[in-house]
């Protein structure tokens, strides 16, 4: 089924500092960590969000450090995928192994803006910007990567493999 | 067709002859951190998995760091979830006051060896890649995997080779050397890439000095920081090393995604601007600025090490901090607390009007030890100025070498260090 909802656009760089600063890494519960979802970064994102919108941002969102907090705070926050140019490297696995999707997509980044409704189609990776009429395709997932948001994330997928073993 | 350093110890941790770049690989992994952070995240998923006991615990470390001795009541119930595990699980742990931050603890004690794959729940795990392993910083999950099984799942990444020719001038140091880098190439300049650091510049200089470099190879992207194995590292590893090590040497013909450059002698002293790392500005540029500041930070993982507090020491010595300022020092593990107790640097830091304390990471993340209200600047030694890192996000940091860190909390404002010798 695909994906469907409003854009939240933001720059280049967005760390995971400001996606959820470290004065709320003292506990681990999603809906704590998601009142704070993109704080420093958009004081309004929180209030502003509703289930299913979708956060599009320039090259290298999720830099910084390897907090997992970031990743579950968006999801929390009701995010159903997050569109961007590039990711940093460790938020893009742990954005995989939680099974948030994430799409790379630059036509796609440059054709939305904050407000667009999007439709996204994890599978195929076809993206349509539903407010202008326009279409974009993301890089396809290599296949291992599907697997494990097929499974529902890198636990699930370890847990079943586990047990086949066994 | 040859391997480079990162490809060859990653082909050897998963039974293959070659690796090349993209290649999907399961990857064994010779040891695994988490912090009081991430450990949580990382034990819960642990138990998702229906699996009793981690791999090894003799390879498997728990290192409170972040937010203790603690500093709230939630902050405490993380730590003691994690000391919690470690006593069920019998794998190894630092209790708070024997320990200090990761990064530098763990292979000052010899836990992680050159040859190595070693993943940790923390970004600046790759700092340890400075003594020739594959360091790698990862997420809860991962680690959780990794901590379980004994394996990773990886992309076998490209190596980008950075070059420094010549020799460093006079207050130009290593974390010089490495914003001066970041600058250059862009906070996404080495995404899913190696950073494989060498040249003339690099040579002399101490493992703690390289570890600067490493560390912040997270800044730019980097998935690994990787220098060749020398006599300098042998002779750091070879009196604290827990296991035998791997040397491993890139073949001739090995292929590097690209090759960086510098003439060390032309680089200046350099201050990374808010808000990013990558916002390298000469000294010289900064001064003229007359940049007012109210706290500095010298300690982290980036430059809490016994060589970094002597530099600031240098600047320090029978001065006062200035009027209006203050200035935490803070030294990265309990080890080189007790040495700066020995050594009279506890004692200077203080008699110049420093808060200075028991090793943590503090600070560096606004965690507490040192957050900063609305408006407020801090030059700090650490690795990151982002919005919001070390407090309100309308406080600004500046990330320099410690010798400036020092030099700015003398004169109260952004100067060179030669300007209050």
């Amino acid at each position: 089924m695909p994906l469907r909802g409003h854009v939240h656009k933001y720059g280049a760089d967005v760390n995971t500092d400001v996606i959820i600063p470290a004065r709320y890494l003292n506990t681990t519960d999603p809906q704590e960590l998601a009142q704070h979802c993109m704080e420093d970064e958009d004081p309004e994102f929180v209030r502003r969000v509703r289930p299913g919108d979708i956060v599009v941002a320039d090259t290298n969102f999720g830099c910084g450090s390897s907090r997992e907090h970031a990743p579950i705070a968006i999801k929390a926050a009701g995010v159903s995928c997050v569109v961007a140019k590039s990711f940093a490297r460790i938020f893009y696995r742990n954005a995989i192994n939680m099974a948030l999707p994430i799409l790379e997509c630059e036509e796609a980044v440059d054709g939305s803006d904050s407000g667009d409704k999007l439709e996204v189609d994890l599978e195929s990776g076809a993206i349509r910007n539903l407010t202008r009429g326009t279409a974009f395709q993301a890089k396809p997932f290599p296949d291992f990567m599907l697997e494990l948001l097929r499974a529902g994330g890198l636990v699930e997928y370890t847990r079943r493999r586990l047990a086949e073993k066994a | 067709m040859g391997m480079t350093i990162a490809e060859k110890i990653l082909a050897a941790h998963c039974d293959r002859r070659e690796v090349q770049p993209g290649d999907l690989i399961n990857c064994r992994v010779d040891f695994v951190m988490a912090n009081d952070v991430t450990a949580p995240l990382a034990i819960q998923e642990f138990r998702k998995l229906g699996v009793a006991r981690v791999f090894d615990p003799q390879r498997v470390a728990l290192v409170p760091s972040h937010f203790v001795p603690n500093k709230d009541i939630q902050s405490a119930a993380q730590a003691k979830t994690m000391r919690e595990f470690a006593r069920e699980q019998g794998c190894i742990y630092f209790e708070q006051g024997q320990a200090g931050i990761e990064h530098i603890l763990l292979p000052s004690r010899g836990y992680v060896v050159p040859g190595d794959v070693y993943v940790g729940a923390d970004s600046h795990t790759v700092t340890v890649g400075a003594l020739g392993a594959f360091a790698c910083g990862m997420g809860s999950t991962d680690v959780a995997i990794a901590m379980a099984t004994g394996e990773i799942w990886m992309r076998v990444p490209p190596t980008l080779r950075f070059i420094y020719h010549g020799r460093l001038n006079r207050w130009v140091d290593s974390k010089d050397l490495i914003l001066h880098t970041i600058g250059q190439i862009g906070t996404d300049g080495a995404l899913y890439a190696v950073m494989q650091f060498e040249g003339e510049a690099l040579r002399d200089m101490s493992v703690n000095a390289r570890f600067t470099m490493t560390n912040m190879v997270a800044e730019a992207g980097g998935k690994a920081g990787l220098m060749p194995v020398d006599q300098v590292t042998l002779d750091y590893v070879r009196p604290v090393a827990r296991r035998q090590w791997t040397i491993y040497e890139p073949d001739p013909d090995c292929q590097y995604a690209a090759t960086h450059e510098f003439d060390a002698s032309k680089i200046e002293t350099t201050v990374a601007l808010p808000f990013s790392p990558g916002n390298a500005v000469l000294l010289s540029e900064v001064v003229k600025q007359d940049i007012k500041i109210d706290q500095v930070f010298i300690g982290s993982c980036t430059n809490g090490r016994l060589e970094d507090l002597q530099e600031a020491a240098e600047i320090m010595r029978g001065k006062k901090v200035a009027p209006w300022v203050r200035c935490i020092v803070i030294p990265a593990t309990q080890d080189i607390y007790l040495q700066t107790l020995k050594n009279g640097l506890a004692e200077l830091f203080t008699e110049a009007g420093c808060a200075f304390s028991t090793a943590t990471c503090g600070p560096c993340l606004g965690g507490y030890m040192g957050v900063l209200a609305e408006g407020e600047r801090c030059v700090s030694t650490s690795n990151r100025n982002f919005r919001g890192r070390m407090g309100h996000p309308n406080a600004e940091v500046y990330l320099a070498n410690p010798a400036v860190a020092a030099a700015a909390a003398i004169a109260g404002r952004i100067v060179h260090p030669e300007e209050v010798l």
